[in-house]
């Protein structure tokens, strides 16, 4: 029991660690490039317009795919691992 | 075939298509009505979820908001697309563990309490009915443009369309259908953003034509367009703005919104295991983007038709005469969302941004004000007529339209209904009732829901994209932070949820109503809705962020003021987070 309790604990704060790098990812994208940061990403020219733009309304959206297939993959990898899946 | 047939033609056979589907998969018992028997395959399930969650907004306002915004209204395309990562990693698979039916069943019993159950309840109704206003006045404006008739007419025979097509189907009819509705409306979107970046740039993918050069200039799209706006005295397409913390606020509001609408989490029940839920969500965001890279590219380019259809010479020339003023203007001139004024009396249409610093330039060419008035909900309807594009395009857009008001609308009723005869009937009220007595208090209550949003659907605070964002920021502000905390916390209790919710709405509706109307009744507004009466120039539209935020603040203050949860609840928090066991979605 008492490894149970170990193995699901480390299950879990693996989870909440994979989770905060995704979250630090998918801020940077949207509320950094295409928002914030867009004025110092304003010389690097896409097409007509900069980068921020860009990030705006095509890169962000792009990045949260990646995001979200990455933690899937990752998930069921650890679940596996920690022999906590179905 | 005229016009009107072919559009009656389209129209028709999709709803036919959709008909038979739901007959053929007829919910046969309450489980079936709310989460379809649990075996949907991930990719069925993504799709039925992007049909879901693309409704009138997405499809017919929101590209007509980024033309008149340009860079600015970048915000919807970010929120609505962002929130899936929160739902992915934050609560898909723990909810999908839980496996019960409702968002209020899951409040209800992490948090130990009816009460809480009750004000979830609420917190849901009010931000689906707000939403469904949004969706009742986009389909509005569909059904009077493709039937011919003025908006309240469109809005009426929106209204029974939607009360006929939820009232008869459950969740295992709707899954279904919604996978033919979702293939009906990206193909009506996609085709003629296809022809129209194929005509102005060369290029037929338009998330790629929106970057590349604009064929008849050689100059890069968006710079063409810039120059063509500014000449008109409008803002820069691409121009930065000043205010980030609105814009910021905004997108964050609507992502979390997103994370927090019952309609969405219900689908995710729908899968038969919790790696399943976090395909689900990957899969859904996959067919969403397929809509959200192309609505960019026709904003930008519909806005730039636009203004070449009514300056053919250029915007240093003179505009069209309105004698010869094509086709489309004439046939949305009868429905009222173009109207024309010709206030300087020279026959033609002056199309231009009537500011101060523009007066000099109008004067000059003699201009006394801006004479076309053009509803931005509008233009995605509109855009096959204004490139030109053949009738059957059009008839194509008119049944994708449909099918993003009339799914997002079933989704949403389905969930009010399930709140009000399964939460707040059987769970508080009367837990004897019989199933058929609840599939008929469910039945009543979405007419009733149907009935409210058509009466405030005539008169929305908003365009329809903006009216769905209000939704967005209250679902955020309450329901939000209690199922994040709900699972990521074992220390938040009864009375911190409680109180986080209920300040969270309060304070989100407060701050909305001032400026939009209480309870979105139009002239009950204490403040004029316009920027520079916002508080830090917050607008009623990105004030869930603030919500959530102080939901959150106020729950962890009052839970650590008061006693931890139960040592069961504490185990049953334990159990959400690990995938082992987790079973199909089960009744009490």
């Amino acid at each position: 029991m008492a490894d149970d309790k170990s193995n699901a604990a480390a299950y879990w704060s693996a989870n909440v660690r994979l989770i905060a790098g995704c979250l630090i990812v998918w801020a940077l994208v949207s509320y950094g490039f295409a928002i914030l940061l867009r004025p110092l990403l304003s010389g690097i020219p896409v097409g007509g317009t900069d980068l921020g733009f860009w990030f705006a309304q095509q890169g962000s959206i792009l990045t949260f795919i990646g995001i979200i297939f990455f933690y899937a993959w990752k998930m069921n990898r650890l679940d596996e691992k920690f022999g906590l899946g179905e | 075939m005229s016009q009107f047939a072919i559009n009656v033609l389209f129209v028709g056979a999709s709803f036919a298509l959709y008909i038979a589907i739901a007959i053929w998969a007829k919910a046969g018992s309450t489980k079936d009505f709310y989460v379809a028997g649990g075996g949907v395959h991930p990719v069925t399930n993504g799709m039925a979820i992007g049909a879901d969650w693309m409704s009138a907004a997405s499809f017919i306002s929101m590209a007509g908001l980024i033309a008149a915004g340009g860079y600015a209204n970048s915000t919807f395309l970010m929120g609505w697309t962002g929130g899936y990562v929160l739902l992915a990693t934050l609560l898909a698979p723990y909810l999908r563990k839980f496996g019960k039916f409702t968002v209020p069943e899951f409040i209800g019993d992490r948090f130990y309490s009816k009460n809480a159950r009750l004000v979830a309840v609420i917190c849901l109704i009010v931000a689906s009915v707000t939403y469904v206003i949004g969706q009742m006045a986009g389909a509005g404006v569909a059904f009077s443009r493709f039937l011919e008739v003025d908006a309240t007419m469109g809005l009426i025979i929106a209204a029974i369309v939607v009360f006929f097509y939820s009232v008869l189907g459950g969740m295992k009819g709707i899954t279904y259908t919604q996978v033919a509705q979702y293939c009906v409306l990206i193909t009506a979107y996609t085709i003629p953003a296809v022809f129209i970046s194929l005509e102005l740039t060369g290029n037929p993918l338009p998330p790629l034509g929106l970057f590349s050069d604009h064929s008849e200039s050689g100059m890069p799209l968006l710079a063409k367009l810039n120059e063509v706006i500014t000449e008109l005295g409008f803002n820069q397409y691409t121009a930065d703005v000043d205010n980030k913390l609105n814009m910021v606020l905004f997108t964050l509001s609507l992502m979390i919104g997103t994370a927090g609408l019952p309609h969405v989490i219900i689908r995710f029940f729908t899968v038969p295991k919790v790696a399943d839920a976090r395909w689900s969500a990957g899969w859904a965001l996959v067919f969403i983007a397929l809509l959200y890279l192309t609505a960019p590219a026709v904003a930008s380019m519909a806005r730039l038709n636009l203004m070449t259809t009514i300056y053919p010479d250029g915007p240093t020339a003179e505009p069209i005469q309105y004698e010869d003023r094509p086709n489309w203007i004439k046939e949305w001139e009868v429905t009222g969302l173009i109207q024309f004024e010709d206030k300087n009396d020279d026959g033609r249409i002056q199309l231009y941004n009537d500011t101060e610093s523009f007066a000099p330039t109008a004067q000059e060419r003699g201009w006394e004000g801006n004479e076309l008035e053009v509803n931005r909900d509008i233009l995605v309807l509109a855009n096959p007529e204004i490139a030109n594009l053949p009738g059957w395009v059009i008839g194509l857009i008119a049944a994708g339209g449909l099918a993003a008001a009339l799914s997002t609308a079933a989704g949403l009723l389905l969930a009010i209904s399930s709140a009000i005869s399964h939460d707040l009937i059987k769970g508080s009220i009367n837990p004897r009732i019989t199933e058929k007595g609840e599939l008929l208090a469910a039945r009543i209550s979405m007419s009733v829901a149907i009935i409210v949003a058509t009466y405030l659907g005539a008169n929305p605070p908003g365009f329809a994209a903006q009216v769905v964002a209000l939704a967005f920021g209250i679902a955020a502000a309450s329901l939000f932070p209690a199922l994040m905390m709900g699972i990521f916390s074992k220390r938040v209790n009864n009375k911190g949820a409680i109180t986080g919710m209920l300040t969270g709405l309060a304070f989100t509706l407060v701050y909305i109503f001032i400026y939009k109307g209480w309870f979105f009744i139009p002239g009950t507004n204490n403040l004029a809705d316009i920027p520079e009466n916002y508080v830090l120039g917050i607008s009623p539209l990105s004030i869930g962020a603030v919500g959530a935020i102080i939901n959150f603040a106020v729950a962890f203050i009052v839970s650590n003021a008061t006693e931890a949860p139960p040592k069961e609840i504490q185990e049953l928090v334990e159990s959400v987070r690990y995938p082992k066991g987790a079973g199909t979605a089960v009744d009490h």
